[in-house]
């Protein structure tokens, strides 16, 4: 399924590679941050609720 | 409707929240088949080989870094104008994105520069400039880790912002000003004789609108991140001075 790369295959996979990887971390990680501290605000909200 | 409206937090977050899925659905699908059709079915250049593959990525990265830097220009000045906080957030919401984006572009570039140039890197204007960008976007982010008054990080990292629109301009605009170095001119142009072949052209435009929905998506989402961070730290601190008061009234 891969096309016929060539000599040059190393270069074009590994490009792709890098790319996709940071891409998806910067996602993942923007994701990560986003549901803690969502969380970290519902809490501080529930307290501060309590606490009236 | 005014646009400022948008400027009030929880506005903001409305608006966010309901465009959010489409940025993300549109992003995945523009990236998916702008990256699918560039890798699997576009033919080899004549004379880069298999190498053109890389400019679905390097190209679109490359305009991101430098389009990222303009919108964090853009809501800094809105900052330091108008004193919007949800501007200030959006900045800071940006950056990594942007090097994120102006990393992408670094090393594919080295990656593809090594075949085709014969060498990783080269101290070319375009190169170098786009290198000095990175530094930027890595100070940008110190800068507002590094300052515990909001407000204050927000003013500096505006100012910041400002002096680093000059290495914007010339990562752009480098092989204009210096007709010298390995890079060559821009891939796309309003002018069609100077753009790249139509077969490259248009898989190229699919990814070029997937990376920047894909920028939007996670600047609206990072922004509404921020807002709830400084909510967060709002609601601690009204909690710190009822308990101090508290004490006091003990």
């Amino acid at each position: 399924m891969i096309p016929d790369l060539g000599k040059y295959a190393d270069a074009v996979l590994s490009a792709y590679a890098v790319s996709i990887a940071l891409l998806v971390g910067i996602v993942a990680l923007s994701l990560w941050r986003g549901r803690r501290v969502r969380a970290q605000m519902v809490e501080a909200e529930k307290r501060a609720g309590r606490n009236g | 409707m005014s646009l400022w409206e948008y400027a009030n937090p929880v506005k903001f977050l409305g608006l966010s929240e309901r465009v959010m899925p489409w940025l993300w659905g549109f992003a995945a699908a523009c990236l998916g088949v702008g990256l699918i059709w560039g890798f699997f079915f576009t033919p080899d250049d004549f004379r880069q080989g298999s190498t053109v593959k890389i400019i679905y990525l390097h190209v679109p990265a490359a305009f991101m870094a430098i389009q990222a830097w303009f919108m964090m220009l853009v809501v800094s000045l809105i900052w330091i104008i108008r004193r919007h906080h949800v501007s200030a957030l959006a900045a800071k919401a940006a950056a990594p994105v942007g090097v994120v984006m102006t990393l992408i572009a670094l090393v594919t570039g080295a990656i593809w520069g090594q075949p085709m140039w014969g060498t990783w890197w080269a101290w070319d204007p375009r190169l170098t400039s786009f290198l000095i960008l990175f530094l930027f976007y890595l100070g940008y982010i110190a800068l507002w880790e590094a300052i515990e008054d909001p407000d204050t990080a927000a003013d500096l990292t505006s100012i910041l912002c400002l002096v680093g629109t000059v290495f914007a301009v010339l990562s752009r605009y480098a092989v204009n000003f210096w007709n010298q170095g390995l890079h060559q001119g821009a891939s796309l142009s309003l002018d069609k004789e100077e753009n790249v072949a139509d077969v490259f052209y248009i898989p190229l435009l699919v990814c070029m609108a997937g990376f920047v929905l894909l920028f939007l998506a996670l600047v609206f989402y990072r922004t509404g991140t921020e807002i709830r961070v400084r909510r967060t730290r709002a609601l601690i601190a009204r909690e710190g001075r009822g308990a101090a008061a508290q004490v006091e009234g003990a």
